[in-house]
């Protein structure tokens, strides 16, 4: 009824407007006034229009600025995220002055030099010193901007230090999961065929790589089980059904191999390197450590995503087939920020970048930063590597030795803020 | 008399004279002025179209999760179930949305429109240099065209991989549902698209290069011309590069090719492609997506440029400069690609390449905006619809190009990269500017296009709404990206979880957003009714309403096949000869010969 109704208005504004266009058209044929003669008095009244409409549009910029500006982000977390800000700052100051300047000429020449009888435009088509100036002071200009930013990017971008702890962050639809490298502060080798519900990651060991040629070859979806029902004479299966376990089962075959050649190239030394590594289960809370550098490796699983984290003002792609890499180091402590930013239940996050599927507005991570003796209390539970020790571990040689991963609570589970102060205030 | 000079003139088109039947004149023509009125009317459509959708996801955002009658009527239970929109069908209407935009309203209806009409009757020339071709184009561009718009009706929805459509997202319909038939749809109209623009675009060239009259050297081309030539020589570069992209993604989907998968597990499907490189797709899109935006934009500024000089009444300051600015933006516009993927994990050291080339394009940029301001300065403006428009591309231009600054800043651009700053900046430059470009351009051009004039009063109206409008949708959407809200997301339920101050902020911004949007929306019917109303009973134009200098006010305000009915005139000077001292009038003609003694600028 609702939509009849505002159809009927539409339509009768529209013939309205019909008819006020033919009234209008009528008395300028009266008073013979043609369309493209535009009299002085709707001209001026344009330009003023100009005039006013940029007062409004600057006094909306101040406006938007002043109550908006960084809100919602507040200081920048981490150490480059200092420089960062303090760089857009400035950018933000030389566009703006730009920007007021450019616009302010725009309108206001708009405005003063509207047509007045009697007085002809000023024949000027070209000055080269105007030209050459604004030339070259844009050029000046961004050549400041141009080498501040480079300096920072290099420093950005540039390799992390030794001692940085080197995290993993794996992403698929629509979570993140963390792994930490353990004692040797490196990060365990992975093939993404060794995937199986056991080994998440597809963190490659021998015992991984002989696990997955298992779990292609045996059970009810494994290549034998496969090869048998195809051969089954008796066996009745929809033409489309038999045709997909034929593509499905060539597909294992093919993969099946090259684990097998993975096996035989395996170097057993490398095991080490992944059996210290700290695993969590997808959406556990990643904890930083304030002061300590971290690089980050990205790794996705599915589709491109993007690690963001607005408050630390780090973003990085995690991209299928690849490993890509970003570095920071927080310098905030959560607890610290909720007082900088008068909010108790501020929480530090990692997004979701890139859209990557239906739920893609979904994909966060709870990222907690402790002060050190707190962090490394914490640490101490979760990367404990005696097997016997509770539930509380989770070192991949632990995890995987018991099969299954088991479902483990962090000090602060998923998202939960009070947790996190609890850890925070140990 | 008139007619069989023009015979003897012109044996190419000898069938001129004969009464042409509806099919030949309206739909299946060859003659430029229609195509380009074919272009003109598609991409009004289509745009129509893109702003609906906008629209409906503007809705969304501003009121997440509210049953609405709007959205139930126009996407149904399939995709609204009570009202509420579903998830995937943002995305796809998202997806939808740019890439009607873009390519659709953008590119085929700026450069599709005005070319085809401004090409051959401001260089003096008969028709373009091949009239088939030239069909062919339209119509390719109109089945694209449909095959986009059927995709958003299918069972499994239109691509919603963003308009960008990087895989492997786009490739694996396990991964997303519009991955499926709407993707394969996406791609199969977009290659037809390339082909429609990769022929218009080669048509224009040599229509340029070889058709001008006698006298029209290139120096004395208007800077609209100088601005198609380029952007269809930017066409003819990246287009292919995009096709190729799209086949390679085709493959990948079809055929089990990898070029652009490696090691991917989706759902619980183990893939065997390895080897490819999702990012090798970015390169390729980009390597079009960087150049298109100037193809979108050069366009819209020899638009401006022209009708800012004429309605100053002062010549454009700076001609040369101009062309020189229009050049160097091209040029450049081919080596700053990988500023869309600073954040992609690309070697920091070519990044840093990338930023320097992206900064170098503001340099001609702002002689361009400068140069404006100084036609503008001791004009006599005269602020017809056309002008406001103008004066309007000019302000966005410097609006939206500013903060295109921070975002070519690669270490800015990490902290801001793909939130809704990056599409406030976009919107601004391309949708701000480039439409008020096409706006001005109907406007200014409309006597020549159907002999009849639009009402100045609506056209008032028009760009007041649309001004106010648009910069209200797209200058507070700053700072949404500001507070780091990311583009492509359904909601911000999930500040909910982390900052609920931020969540506030965002949504008081996104209800004004959407309010100044459908605003903007309802004011755009103005334009529509004006535009339709004055085709069917607009008052008649005179030949040269606007007292301009360029060849297509010589032409008859009737049209005819071969444009001008007797010889093509000659050209004795350059085109912006307004309030030159000396003259008597305030224009002189490029028809006019030099008078004794004075000098061609």
């Amino acid at each position: 009824m609702t939509k009849l109704i505002v159809l009927i208005v539409i339509v009768i504004g529209v013939l309205a407007l019909a008819q006020l266009v033919r009234l209008y058209e009528l008395s300028s044929k009266l008073r013979n006034r043609r369309e493209e003669d535009i009299p002085n008095r709707e001209n001026r009244l344009n330009a003023t229009l100009l005039l006013v409409f940029m007062f409004a549009f600057f006094a909306s910029f101040i406006y938007l600025m002043l109550e908006y500006g960084w809100t919602g982000r507040g200081d920048a977390a981490s150490a480059h995220g200092v420089e960062t800000d303090s760089l857009l700052n400035l950018n933000f100051i030389i566009i703006s002055a730009v920007f007021f300047l450019t616009n302010g000429l725009l309108f206001g020449f708009a405005y003063k030099y509207v047509r007045k009888p009697g007085v002809k435009a000023y024949y000027f088509p070209h000055d080269n010193r105007l030209e050459l100036l604004w030339t070259v002071v844009p050029a000046i200009v961004l050549a400041v901007i141009i080498i501040l930013g480079l300096k920072s990017w290099n420093e950005q971008t540039s390799d992390a230090n030794k001692d940085a702890v080197r995290i993993e962050l794996f992403s698929k639809q629509f979570d993140w999961t963390v792994r930490m490298a353990g004692e040797d502060n490196a990060l365990g080798y992975f093939d993404y065929k060794l995937t199986n519900e056991n080994n998440p990651l597809a963190l490659l060991t021998t015992k991984t790589i002989q696990d997955a040629i298992d779990s292609m070859e045996m059970g009810s979806t494994g290549i034998k089980a496969m090869e048998k029902k195809l051969n089954n004479g008796r066996l009745m299966m929809i033409p489309e059904d038999r045709q997909k376990m034929i593509t499905t089962l060539g597909r294992k075959e093919r993969l099946v191999r090259l684990l097998y050649q993975m096996k035989a190239r395996h170097n057993k030394g490398l095991d080490a390197r992944a059996m210290d590594d700290v695993v969590f289960n997808a959406n556990d809370t990643l904890f930083l450590c304030e002061g300590q550098e971290y690089e980050f490796n990205f790794r996705a699983k599915d589709v491109i995503h993007s690690a963001f984290f607005p408050h630390f003002r780090a973003q990085m792609n995690t991209v299928p087939g690849m490993t890509t890499r970003f570095k920071f180091t927080p310098t905030i402590t959560t607890n610290d920020m909720r007082k900088k930013m008068n909010n108790n239940k501020f929480n530090y996050i990692l997004m979701c970048n890139k859209i990557c599927g239906s739920s893609h507005y979904k994909m966060k991570l709870m990222v907690v930063v402790l002060d050190k003796p707190s962090y490394k209390a914490w640490y101490a539970k979760v990367s404990k590597l005696n097997p016997a020790a509770p539930d509380a571990c989770k070192t991949f040689k632990n995890i995987y030795a018991v099969g299954k991963p088991k479902k483990v609570e962090a000090p602060a589970a998923e998202g939960q803020p009070a947790d996190s102060t609890a850890v925070a205030a140990n | 008399m008139a007619a069989h000079e023009a015979h003897a003139h012109h044996d190419a088109h000898g069938h001129e004279h004969h009464e042409e039947g509806f099919i030949s004149k309206y739909i299946f023509t060859q003659d430029h002025k229609m195509i380009g009125k074919q272009f003109l009317m598609t991409a009004i459509f289509m745009g129509l179209v893109a702003m609906m959708l906008s629209i409906l996801f503007r809705i969304q955002l501003a009121w997440p999760g509210e049953e609405s009658d709007f959205l139930s009527f126009f996407l149904g239970e399939t995709w609204a179930p009570g009202g509420v929109m579903k998830e995937s069908m943002y995305l796809g209407l998202v997806t939808i949305h740019g890439t009607i935009m873009v390519f659709f309203l953008l590119t085929g209806g700026l450069s599709g429109t005005f070319s085809n009409i401004l090409i051959p009757l401001q260089i003096g020339a008969r028709d373009m240099a091949s009239g088939f071709l030239n069909m062919l184009s339209f119509w390719l561009f109109v089945l694209s065209a449909l095959i986009m718009l059927c995709s958003l009706f299918i069972e499994t929805g239109p691509a919603s991989s963003g308009w960008t459509v990087y895989p492997p997202l786009s490739a694996l319909p396990d991964a997303i549902e519009g991955s499926g038939l709407g993707m394969t749809m996406w791609l199969v109209s977009m290659a037809i698209f390339i082909a429609s623009s990769l022929i218009g675009s080669l048509n224009y060239i040599v229509t340029v290069m070889n058709l001008r009259t006698k006298g029209m050297k290139m120096t004395r081309l208007p800077l609209t011309i100088w601005a198609f030539l380029v952007t269809a020589i930017l066409g003819v570069l990246s287009f292919p590069v995009l096709l190729s992209a799209a086949l390679l993604l085709l493959m990948d989907r079809l055929a089990g090719t990898s070029f652009y998968l490696s090691d991917i597990i989706v759902g619980s499907e183990m893939l065997e492609n390895h080897g490819g490189s999702p990012i090798l797709y970015q390169h390729l899109f980009w390597f079009l997506g960087h150049p298109e935006v100037y193809i979108v934009l050069l366009p819209a500024l020899g638009l401006s440029s022209e009708i800012i000089s004429t309605n100053s009444r002062k010549p454009i300051f700076g001609y040369r400069a101009m062309i020189g600015s229009i050049l160097a933006i091209g040029f450049l516009s081919f080596i700053v690609w990988g500023h869309h993927m600073f954040v992609t994990g690309m070697n920091p050291f070519i990044g840093s390449v990338f930023v320097f080339t992206t900064l170098l394009i503001a340099i001609p940029s702002a002689v361009k905006v400068f140069n404006c301001l100084t036609t503008i300065w001791r004009g006599a403006n005269v602020y017809t619809p056309a002008m406001l428009f103008s004066v309007g591309l000019v302000s966005t231009f410097i609006t939206g190009g500013v903060t295109g600054i921070i975002l070519a800043d690669s270490a800015l651009d990490i902290a801001v990269h793909d939130t809704y700053f990056v599409v406030a900046h976009f919107h601004i430059v391309m949708g701000m500017s480039a439409v008020f470009g096409m706006f001005a351009g109907v406007y200014h051009w409309f006597p020549k296009m159907y002999g009849k004039m639009l009402n100045t009063r609506l056209g008032y109206a028009h760009f007041w709404v649309t001004l106010v409008g648009a910069y209200g949708v797209f200058f507070p959407m700053h700072f949404v990206g500001l507070a780091g809200a990311p583009r492509r997301y359904y909601d911000y339920s999930v500040y909910g979880d982390f900052n609920q101050d931020s969540l506030d902020m965002m949504m008081d911004l996104n209800e004004i957003i959407t309010v100044f949007a459908i605003i903007a929306a309802f004011g755009q019917i103005i334009f529509l009714f004006n535009f339709f109303y004055s085709i069917a009973r607009g008052p008649k134009a005179v030949q040269n309403p606007w007292r301009s200098n360029t060849l297509e006010w010589t032409t008859p305000v009737e049209h005819i096949h071969g444009n001008w009915p007797g010889a093509i005139p000659e050209v004795h000077r350059w085109p912006y000869d307004y309030s030159k001292p000396g003259a008597e009038e305030d224009f002189i003609p490029q028809i006019v010969p030099l008078m004794e003694g004075e000098e061609e600028h």
